[in-house]
This record gives structure tokens, sequence and C-alpha cells, in this order.
């Protein structure tokens, strides 16, 4: 087996029996990093493939998050039948807002998301068609239920985030090795060449912002269940400045990399606490060093690979 | 010559500011020729190709391809329709290997998008390998096949060239357009390079190139079009502008300098 077949068998090993010997606690923690390693993997398909910088993802995580927390409460639908739902609405708020701004490059296209995401947590906070229940945010969203069983504690929802977290890996390294995946990185290489070549590069972009904030808006239904609480509060600036860093810390492009960072980023301060008032100081020292010795991400991203045993010998493309 | 061209640019107009870069340009290219575009630096050549390639839009004018407007298009549908082209100053996808690169020109040829690489469909994964057979087959026909994982910029000036035109072939274009090919390359480059334009026409496409390297021109076009100050001061065959007086006074006779135009 390779180096590689075999950490990935031993990760996947680890992380399914972890919770036996881990308290609610730790368990909770890997909760959370569970929901950023996929909220980071949606975001690594607008960051990382395409190479948009797009510092408001913590926007469409909110949108899916409210409309289940909202459809649930109001009229009782299973949360997690709301799962594809409040990605489709997610996904629509993106196509709406992004729509406008996708022309814009780089730090223009920063400035735009990081006001969207304040737009969001602002409307929410006013009450926005008196529904989002303002500051306080919304309680009682019923727990979900898989197959006549409700989940409810960390444990059980362990298993629920970490077995939607690896269907999103699965779907994502298929994605990755895709024409549309290979059409994103064009884009993120050159996007005048990419347009030369007959890519559109503007509905690209357009879809892989909606894809994110589909996944998002997905994520978002199991964190409404987790917290059983909305509030605005969630949905912060710094939400989406956390999952930024976790896709270009972790390494953008890399499905492994942004994994491994969701792991440093939500989990590291938790292990730092020991440092008590010092371990956001330990933390951001730590990152420093990272960005120094490791430009490009922990693991950046790997040229993609090509089985081409089929194509028998030599052959010409037009002689 | 068939009756209506494969290409008809009539009265094309373009300024930047108060610089006319391309004033009442009207030229035909036809089908299955080698059609050559000179003039000195700064004439507006690229600009003309950035014309048609719908990079930019002209003030005035019309560009028919195949008797069809292109104006106003959008850049990736003039490529699906069948018009590829290289740049003058390189434009791969540099971190990307050379397969890849090839790749990008099938895409406008395939169709499946992010559901379907999700679910893995039968028919997404023959796509697939369509497009590789495709896209080993244009490195190979451009002679790049034993370089195919190389990142594009690991590889020779010539051979990025090269890799361009694979890329450009891999659209399956029936126009494709040529901006400065042997720039940069040495002579044996050059003649490798004529007999691969050659090919290409065998193939059935129809070449429209912007050179400086007169030798090359006067090689492989059957038509050249001059142009100074974005004005059209001449056109014919090769034998004749050369012998053209007005052509001579403003570029065969200037000695040649290698500035680039900026695009």
């Amino acid at each position: 087996m390779k180096p590689a077949t075999i950490i990935n068998v031993l990760v996947v090993a680890t992380l399914l029996v972890a919770p036996y010997w881990l308290n609610a606690y730790w368990v909770d923690v890997l909760n959370s990093i569970g929901i950023y390693a996929v909220l980071a993997l949606s975001l690594n398909v607008i960051l990382g493939y395409a190479g948009l910088f797009h510092m408001g993802h913590a926007a469409f995580f909110a949108v899916g998050t409210y409309t289940t927390a909202i459809l649930n409460t109001q009229f009782g639908i299973p949360v997690l039948w709301l799962m594809p739902l409040s990605g489709l609405t997610a996904g629509f708020f993106a196509l709406l807002v992004a729509r406008p701004i996708i022309h814009l490059r780089g730090d223009y296209l920063l400035i735009v998301t990081i006001g969207i995401v304040e737009i969001v947590r602002i409307a929410l906070v006013n009450n926005v068609f008196g529904i989002t229940g303002g500051s306080n945010g919304i309680f009682g969203i019923n727990r979900p239920e898989l197959f006549g069983y409700v989940i409810r504690t960390p444990h059980e929802f362990y298993y629920l985030i970490f077995g939607f977290a690896a269907i999103t890996v699965l779907l994502f390294l298929r994605l990755e090795n895709s024409r549309f995946g290979r059409a994103l990185n064009y884009i993120r290489e050159d996007d005048v060449a990419a347009e030369g070549s007959g890519i559109d590069a503007a509905h690209y972009k357009l879809v892989a912002f909606v894809l994110g904030a589909f996944w998002a808006g997905m994520a978002g239904t199991i964190f409404a269940a987790k917290m059983t609480i909305v509030s605005p509060q969630s949905f912060t600036f710094w939400e989406s400045v956390v999952m930024f860093t976790i896709v270009i810390l972790g390494g953008s492009g890399n499905i492994r990399g942004v994994l491994l960072g969701a792991f440093l980023i939500v989990g590291l301060p938790e292990v730092f606490r020991e440092f008590a008032g010092a371990r956001m100081l330990v933390f951001g020292a730590a990152m420093i060093l990272m960005m120094i010795f490791r430009p490009k991400g922990i693991l950046p991203a790997q040229p993609r690979t090509y089985n081409l045993d089929f194509l028998a010998g030599p052959r010409g493309g037009g002689k | 010559m068939s009756a209506s061209p494969l290409l008809r640019l009539s009265q094309l107009t373009k300024s930047f500011g108060g610089v006319m870069a391309v004033n009442q340009v009207s030229f035909d290219v036809d089908h299955g020729t080698i059609v050559g575009l000179i003039g000195p630096n700064g004439a507006g050549k690229t600009t003309v190709f950035n014309l048609i390639t719908g990079n930019y839009r002209p003030d005035s004018g019309e560009i028919l391809f195949d008797g069809r407007n292109i104006v106003n298009m959008r850049t990736n549908r003039i490529v699906t329709l069948g018009i590829a082209r290289t740049f003058q100053t390189i434009r791969l996808f540099q971190n990307m290997s050379a397969l890849e690169n090839v790749l990008a020109g099938c895409h406008c040829r395939m169709r499946s998008g992010a559901i379907g690489a999700m679910l893995r469909l039968p028919w997404q994964k023959r796509e697939e390998r369509q497009a590789l057979e495709i896209a080993v087959g244009e490195l190979e026909f451009v002679g790049l096949r034993s370089q195919l994982d190389q990142a594009a910029r690991n590889l020779s000036y010539g051979n990025q060239r090269l890799l361009e035109i694979a890329r450009a072939l891999a659209t399956k274009p029936r126009f494709l357009i040529l901006d400065e090919p042997a720039g940069g390359m040495n002579d044996y480059e050059t003649q490798v390079l004529v007999d691969l334009i050659n090919q290409i026409r065998e193939r059935g496409i129809t070449v429209l190139l912007i050179e400086h390297d007169m030798n090359l021109v006067m090689k492989i076009c059957e038509k050249l079009v001059v142009l100074e100050y974005g004005v059209m001061i001449a056109q014919g065959a090769p034998m004749e502008i050369q012998k053209d007086q007005r052509v001579i006074d403003a570029y065969l006779g200037a000695p040649d300098d290698d500035e680039d135009e900026d695009f």
C-alpha cells in the first residue's frame, strides 16, 4: 500500500473509534471541527479551486441555518428533511448576491463579500420580515431524527456530522477531478486564457458560488439541529475569517489540507487552553510561523494524475 | 475560391482614447488558406485579433464568421463557434501540466457539469476518456506527448508556444489565429513550426497569423494583409506585397525591431 493510503485508513479508523475514549466535551470539540470542515470544504470550491477571494461564507451558512430554524419551529418540518431545502435557499441567495459582483477581482471581491456577511447579520439582528427573532434568535429547534432514531448526545451527533463530512469529501474529490474542477482551476490561473479556450468564466464562477453556498446551507441544517438555538452571534464576520483561514492555511485547493486546517484552526485553541489568556497569542504565533514556512498552506494542492493506460500506444491527433 | 469567405472583416474600427488602433479595416480570409497579418509594431495587428476573438468590442464595423456576425459575442461563445487563438505573450496555465492545458481546449466540446462529476455517471466517465484521448492526440501532433505531465512553466519557450497551439487545436476549431507563433523560436524550431502550420492547414483548418519573421510569412502565406497605424495599406499575394512601394516604406524596408505590442 502507498503511504498516502495507509495514512487515509489510519485517519478514518481513528475518527471512527475516537468518541469511545473521549468525554462529551472533547466530542463536542470534534463536532465543531466537523462542521467547520464541511464549511471550509464548501468554501474551498470558491476560494481554493476558483481562486475567488470570498470572505462572506458565514452569510450563506446563516441563510441555511435560519431556513432550517424557521421552517422547523414554525411548521414542524423534520430537521433533516430541511437539509436540501436549506441548501437550495442558501444557493439561491448566493445566486442573487454573487451575480452582480462576479466580475470583481481579488481584493475588491473580498471587500464586497465582507459587506454581504455584515448585511445578513444585521438583517437577522433587526428581525427582518419579523421571522428571525432579532438578536435573541430562534430557539426550540427539534432534534434530528434518522430512521426513527433521535440524535441527542454529542456522541450521536458526532456520527451524523462526520458521516456528512465523509460524503462531502467523497463528492468533492470527484468534483475536483472533473471537467468542472479543472474549469475552476483554469479560471484561477488565468481567466482571459480560460475564456480564450472556450470556458465561460462568469458562468463557472457563479456556479462555484452557488455550489459552495448550497453546501454551507446544508451544514447550517446540522448546525441548527446541534445547537437547537440559533442567533446572529454565530454568523459574524469572524466566522467567515475562520473559514477563510482554514482554507488558506490548510492548503487551498487541497481537500486533505482543508481538513487538516479545520482540525488545527478549530482544535488547537482548545488544546492551548492551558495557556489560559495567552492561548490566542500562541495560536497566532503558530499561524504566522506556518505562513512563513508553508506559504501555499500546510498541504499545498497536488497536481492531478490521469490514468492514460487505456491509450494503446502512440496515436496521432490529426496526422 | 468559394463564394463566401470563412471570415470577413468589414469597416472594422476600434479606438483607445484618442488613438485609432484599428481604422476601417476590411479583408477576407478564404476557407482553407493561410493568411498573414503583418505590419510594424503598434500597427494594430493584435488589436484586430482581439476584436475577432471578442476580447475587445469594435466601435463600428462587422466581423462575419461563416456568414454570421460575431461582434458583441462573448469570447467563449466565439471559441465554441470554431475560432481558436494563441496569445502573443504566452498565456498558459503555468502551474498545470501540459496535458491539463490541452484539456482546457477540450472543455467547450464536453458537456458534463458539477452534478455529473459528483455522481460519476457512465457517460461522464466516457466523456473524460474521450477528452484525454483528444488531448494526448493534440500533444502528439505538436510533438509534446513525452512531456505531457510537465508543468507548463517548466517547458522551453518554443515548447510553450507549441503547447498553446495544441490547446487551441483541442477546441476543434475551423479557424485558428496565431499571434507571433515563431516569437522567441530559433531557426530549427521555426522550421518545425512551418511544417506544423502546413499540417494544420491539411487538417482543413484555416489559419490567420501575425508574424515578424518575413521568411516564414513569405513561405507559408497565400495572402498577406499589411497594417500601418491601424489602417490597411495593402493586401494580396506575398510576391505582390514584397514589391509594393508603400509596404516597403512602411515596414519591409524598415529594420526589424522586436518590441512587443501589449496584450
